[in-house]
């Protein structure tokens, strides 16, 4: 049955287009045929600009140190930490969605899989960066990996940060190889409608000669699958290895059981916050309401709804179980949170993630972009101060009175928040301009499908 | 529509493909070569001096204690001083015109720019003192010194070299009386001596952080 998807649908043939053919038209059309857009120009100069003041900045922390930061020693873990987390959480929902949503045939995901896909390769990438950047001495980050050296030193398998680097690195390898065989057949939709020599070159290198045979697809399909098993026990693993992070520290507000779900539910929880951030303006700029339907939309939200329960139940969970600990730090720590320095982070903290989300409840909400958009923004912005009250409000008043100090974030802080947002903006625009911003296979597949069964 | 590939364009990018990796591979094997300790081992280095240890222990034969004073005493060897040379060269080759920087420096009292052979990086706390008393002879870190006409590194001075000793130390450990000999050679199995030389001197094998990274 697979035999059913040709690569090349001849649409342009004066026939009755096929079932799909729209979508192939649509989507190869916008990599081959950009109308001049200034506003993608715009926001791209924009974003690249916010990308050179990263890597300035990043030369600069690699000249000048980590001191350029605001941490201290009581609080040693400040903004590159809360990225890091941050940005390997919106890395996790892109997985979910194209791989636990393909393993449970959930079809709906076929349409913006590709778009969450994007996100996690790029997401993790950056997230990538922190736990690098951060070292004093990022020259040196290699000894994590259990090479044979000439100092018969290994990594210290016990830490949780030598079990962060396998799993991003895993994590990374598994996303890109997840992305790059899923776009195959469509860099090979692109290849065969393209007319100018330098895009054939480009995207027949990219296609590696796909050529769309039945064997072609079963294993591809196979593939897929398998990739898809893995990624999954992936996502909720790499999540929990950084809640471990935490949890496998002595310090009250992290020391705690619940973290591995919890992180990993936070993590779904910002990561379907993004997908909605990057899919409503997809689709209303490009005109892809064909294929990123409202139903879509209403899903998506009601997935964003569903873990932002978890994480509200998480909430509710680390303050019940701090009163019932009945442990002098664990109240004190709580009350801090409550109403300490930091307490501004907290309620906002909970205002974005637990009663914005609410909303979602309303079925009339749920089908609309906009009101979409900005919860999506919301819960961006929410899931970001959570992990920062996290560390920050943990670390600046533990065990000893005398070993309480401030976090108070410097300019190279906010750089080293923004310009990676930069970074991933410049990424995904150049994403939307030279790849397939949906899978364009997987709609015709669908589609025929439906047809089939009138 | 032409085919977007030719064959020999498809050819020539599998050629890439594999020259590429073996490009990589190459590099990464040619970044170990010269990035290795191994390679300054075994290349004699110039002195002020053409300092010969040969001529001095093996023609001369003089202890190594008479110059490296502080050996069983100290964590450092020591350098000898010029006062040490000139014990013998106040009498010995006046004139000889190799030993004039030497004559300077005892005039001037400004000591001998030696180049260090044997360098540690200071974040390692090495100590001579402990090693001798332990029963490690010169010769197994040194080499046979009493061969060099001008000194070299004999050992790559590496961690994983160090730790191989501390490891096993009964493989190298011979008895106290025999640490200057150059040319000490065990009587009997040097497992069997080790062993009982091990036990007998209290070695611990120390591969603890602290032992050297103090």
């Amino acid at each position: 049955m697979s035999s059913r998807y040709p690569s090349n649908v001849g649409s342009t043939l004066g026939k009755k287009p096929p079932p799909g053919a729209v979508v192939t038209d649509k989507v190869s059309g916008l990599v081959l045929a950009p109308h001049r857009r200034w506003w993608w120009l715009g926001a791209f100069g924009f974003s690249a600009l916010l990308s050179l003041l990263f890597f300035s900045a990043i030369g600069y922390l690699l000249v000048t140190g980590v001191g350029i930061w605001g941490i201290n020693i009581p609080v040693a873990w400040g903004f590159a930490i809360t990225n890091y987390v941050w940005w390997i959480g919106i890395g996790m929902a892109g997985t979910f969605i194209s791989a636990a949503l393909l393993l449970t045939r959930q079809k709906w995901r076929a349409s913006i899989n590709r778009s969450a896909e994007t996100m996690t390769v790029f997401a993790v990438s950056i997230s990538g960066l922190f736990p690098i950047l951060h070292l004093g001495r990022p020259w040196f980050f290699y000894w994590l990996a259990p090479y044979p050296d000439i100092m018969n030193v290994w990594p210290q398998w016990r830490s949780v940060l030598v079990w962060d680097f396998f799993a991003i690195l895993a994590y990374l390898v598994v996303s890109l190889l997840f992305w790059y065989t899923g776009m195959v057949p469509d860099f090979a939709v692109i290849r065969d409608r393209a007319r100018k020599r330098s895009q054939q070159i480009f995207y027949g290198l990219l296609a590696l000669g796909w050529r769309g045979e039945a064997r072609h697809w079963r294993r591809l399909e196979t593939a897929t699958l398998l990739l898809a098993g893995m990624a999954v026990p992936l996502v909720f693993s790499v999540h929990s290895m950084v809640g471990l992070d935490f949890a496998e520290g002595i310090v009250p507000g992290w020391h705690s059981t619940i973290f591995p779900p919890f992180f990993v539910a936070g993590a779904l929880f910002s990561g379907f916050a993004m997908v909605l951030m990057l899919v409503v303006p997809l689709r209303s700029v490009f005109g892809l309401h064909a294929f990123i339907t409202s139903q879509h939309l209403n899903n998506m939200a009601k997935l964003l709804l569903a873990t932002s329960l978890i994480v509200t139940y998480s909430y509710i969970m680390e303050v019940f179980i701090a009163w019932y600990s009945a442990d002098p730090y664990e109240i004190a720590m709580t009350q801090n949170r409550i109403s300490g320095a930091y307490a501004p982070v907290y309620w906002a903290t909970i205002f974005c993630n637990v009663l914005v989300p609410q909303i979602l409840w309303f079925k009339r909400i749920r089908f609309n972009p906009i009101v979409l958009f900005v919860v999506g923004i919301a819960v961006f912005i929410g899931m970001w101060l959570e992990r920062l009250m996290l560390i920050v409000t943990s670390l600046y008043h533990d065990f000893l009175p005398s070993a309480w100090g401030m976090f108070y974030p410097t300019v190279w802080d906010w750089i080293f928040l923004f310009g990676p947002i930069g970074f991933f903006t410049m990424l995904f625009l150049l994403f939307i301009r030279f790849a397939p911003v949906t899978s364009m296979f997987e709609i015709r597949k669908l589609r025929s499908e439906v047809k089939n069964h009138e | 529509m032409p085919q977007v590939f030719s064959s020999r364009f498809v050819l020539f990018l599998k050629l890439a493909i594999v020259g590429m990796v073996l490009f990589l591979l190459g590099a990464v094997v040619l970044w170990r070569i010269v990035t290795s300790p191994l390679a300054s081992v075994g290349a004699a280095i110039e002195q002020p001096v053409p300092f010969s240890h040969k001529h001095h222990v093996s023609d001369d034969g003089i202890d190594c204690r008479y110059c490296h004073t502080s050996v069983e005493k100290s964590s450092f060897a020591g350098i000898p001083s010029t006062e040490i040379c000139m014990t013998c060269h106040s009498q010995l080759f006046t004139d000889a015109e190799v030993l004039a920087p030497v004559r300077a420096s005892f005039r001037t009292k400004k000591p001998l720019r030696w180049k260090r052979v044997n360098d540690l990086p200071d974040f390692v706390y090495f100590n001579h003192s402990i090693h001798i008393h332990k029963g490690i002879g010169c010769v197994s870190c040194h080499g046979p010194v009493d061969e060099m006409p001008l000194t070299w590194r004999a050992k790559p001075l590496t961690m994983q070299w160090c730790l191989n000793c501390h490891r096993a130390p009964e493989r190298f450990v011979r008895p106290r009386e025999h640490v200057f000999d150059m040319n000490w050679k065990p009587k009997e199995e040097q497992l069997v001596l080790g062993k009982r030389l091990v036990e007998k001197y209290n070695i611990q094998s120390k591969t603890d952080c602290s032992t050297c990274h103090r």
